[in-house]
Order: C-alpha cells, then sequence, then structure tokens
C-alpha cells in the first residue's frame, strides 16, 4: 500500500492546526511550509505516526538581497517501505529571520540529525536549541565566518590562516 | 666517485670517493618516503608504487607511515588550512636531512580551489623541493620527480652526521 502524500497533510491540519502553512508540489516533489516554533512537533509526528524514519539530509538557504526571511531550513524526510513504491520522501522547509537564526533542533526525533545540523551551524550560523552537542564540524573550532552566508566573501582565507596559526601555536607548546 | 685502475694502488677492485658523496650516493638509493595523501593524486602515487610502475625500482619504496622513520615528504592532494597545520606538525617530526615534493595542482597553487578554505600552494608553510603539476600527475611525473630529488641529493655537501 504505497503512501499518499495528501493523507500526511491532512493528518498534519487535523492533529497539529497551523503547523503547515503551505503546500507546494513541484514535479512530484512535495514541500510542506512549517511554522519554525512547531517543526519538532511536526517531525514527531511523521516519524511516529507515518514511519518517516530516516532524516536523509538537513541544510539551508541564505535569501539575502532576495528576501525575507532571510534564511530558510531545509529536512528532507524519508519512509522506507516494504515495497519500492512506499519508498516515500518529503520535503520541510521553514524560515528564520536575520535578527533570529535559531530553531529547535531535531535530534530528539532522529539522532542521525546530529552532524547535519552542525554542518548548517558551521556554515550558515544557524543555532540549533536542545542540540547535544552543538560544535562545528568542518571549520576548525576557532573559526569566526560562517563561510557559506551570503555576505562572506568566499576567496576571503584570513580567518583560515589565523586558526593555522593558532594551530601551530599549540601544537609547539 | 671513480673506479681506480692505477697498478701502483693495487689495480681493478676498489674505489675512491669522497666521504660526502658517498654519504649522498647511499640515500638517494634508499630514499623512504611518507606519504601524505588527502585527495585523488593519493591514488596515483599508489600506483606509482605499485607493480606496474614500482617505485622500488628507484629505491624509495619503503614507505612509512611514522615521519620518524622518513625523509621525503609527498604531499599529495588538496591540503586546507585545517589539515595545513597537522602537515606541517608531521614535517617537524621527522629527521634531517628530508625532502619535499608537491604532488599535483592543488599542492603547488591550490589548483581549482580558490576558496576560503584551501591553502594556495603548501610552500606557504612548507620548503618544498620538487613541484609536480598535473590534476593528477601520471606516475611517471612522479618518478621523474623522485630522481630530480635524487638528483639534488647527489649534488649536495652531505653533513657527516
Amino acid at each position: 500500500m504505497s503512501l499518499d502524500l495528501q493523507t500526511v497533510v491532512d493528518s498534519l491540519n487535523t492533529n497539529l492546526p497551523d503547523s503547515v502553512l503551505d503546500v507546494k508540489t513541484f514535479r512530484g516533489e512535495t514541500t510542506l511550509i512549517i511554522d519554525k516554533k512547531r517543526v519538532r512537533e511536526v517531525c514527531y509526528h511523521l516519524k511516529d505516526d507515518f514511519g518517516f524514519k530516516f532524516i536523509a539530509d538537513i541544510t539551508a538557504v541564505d535569501y539575502l538581497g532576495v528576501k525575507t526571511p532571510r534564511f530558510e531550513v531545509v529536512y528532507h524526510v524519508h519512509r522506507f517501505g516494504p515495497d519500492f513504491d512506499d519508498n516515500v520522501r518529503i520535503r520541510l522547509k521553514t524560515e528564520l529571520p536575520e535578527e533570529e537564526p535559531r530553531i529547535d533542533s531535531v535530534v530528539p526525533v532522529w539522532s542521525g540529525a546530529n552532524w547535519l545540523e552542525r554542518e548548517v551551524y558551521d556554515m550558515f550560523g544557524i543555532e540549533f536549541l536542545g542540540h547535544p552537542d552543538l560544535r562545528r564540524i568542518l571549520m576548525p573550532e576557532d573559526y569566526e565566518p560562517h563561510p557559506l552566508r551570503k555576505d562572506f566573501d568566499v576567496r576571503d582565507r584570513e580567518a583560515s590562516k589565523r586558526s593555522f596559526k593558532r594551530a601551530l601555536e599549540e601544537g609547539s607548546e | 666517485m671513480a673506479l681506480n685502475t692505477n697498478s701502483i694502488l693495487g689495480g681493478d677492485g676498489f674505489v675512491t670517493t669522497k666521504l660526502s658523496s658517498f654519504v649522498n650516493w647511499a640515500r638517494k638509493n634508499s630514499l623512504w618516503p611518507m606519504p601524505f595523501g588527502t585527495a585523488c593524486c593519493a591514488i596515483e602515487m599508489m600506483g606509482t608504487l605499485a607493480s606496474r610502475f614500482d617505485l622500488s625500482r628507484f629505491g624509495a619504496e619503503a614507505i612509512r607511515f611514522s615521519p620518524r622513520q622518513a625523509d621525503l615528504m609527498i604531499v599529495s592532494g588538496t591540503i586546507t588550512y585545517k589539515m595545513a597545520s597537522v602537515c606541517r606538525r608531521i614535517y617537524d617530526q621527522m629527521p634531517e636531512p628530508k625532502w619535499v615534493i608537491a604532488m599535483g595542482s592543488c599542492t603547488c597553487g591550490g589548483g581549482p580551489f580558490d576558496s576560503y578554505a584551501v591553502v594556495q600552494g603548501i610552500d606557504e608553510f612548507l620548503p618544498v623541493d620538487v613541484y609536480v603539476g598535473g590534476c593528477p600527475p601520471r606516475p611517471e611525473a612522479l618518478i621523474d620527480a623522485v630522481m630530480k630529488i635524487q638528483k639534488k641529493i647527489e649534488m649536495q655537501g652531505a653533513p657527516l652526521v
């Protein structure tokens, strides 16, 4: 029995009213725009009641100069079915303003979200509230900028050089 | 070095040389490489070591994963600033005398990665002896680099201790 995503949307609207702000479908892919304050309950509902057990990816987009609110955090969640047709993927998007780039962590829902959220924190400076270990994952821990923000010059190596120098000094002590 | 054929000194059978030349000769034919492979160039480096190209023909097959037992560092692959401090520390742990090969475009000048994270050439933090261009270079090019190192060793006035 394949899962109709409309059932998922209907269930969210009934059980968690006003959590889904918009539903978009493009080339067979369904995207739900979620209220940022309710992302964790929506995720719990998807996991516990519909079997979306796998968090495939968490990423973010910086829409600086394009639209407000500035940031979007994007979640791709997957449901494995016994049959091939039961494999369903759904995309959740939440919008975050520039002044307050903070959102509830979904690590309590899927522990696989841990490193994904750390990467988003590292690259975009978005804070995940309730994350068990929110440290940078790719850049050095003492690195200051968030390099995938649009107001950062991707060729600016000064911060990297400072971290490199500090790492050398620590090593020679 | 020259084969002595002077009959007063005993004819054939022994060789006269300077001690420094003798030490250089021994060193250049027994390079112990420390592989610092971080990307696709490392695959080509492994190919150089394997049977088809066989770096042991040049006496440089004793790959050491401990810097304390190596005298030739082959840096092959993109080096980020986060990795650069590790690379430098490993280089510092190698005993003198030591040599460095920068293998591939990334180590020579950053390659295609003109980005916030990538070192634009490892000579920013390491003294490089031979640069090998290519993305990645063919094994023949790496062998050529090893031979250039050998030439360099042969030419130098080696310290005795």
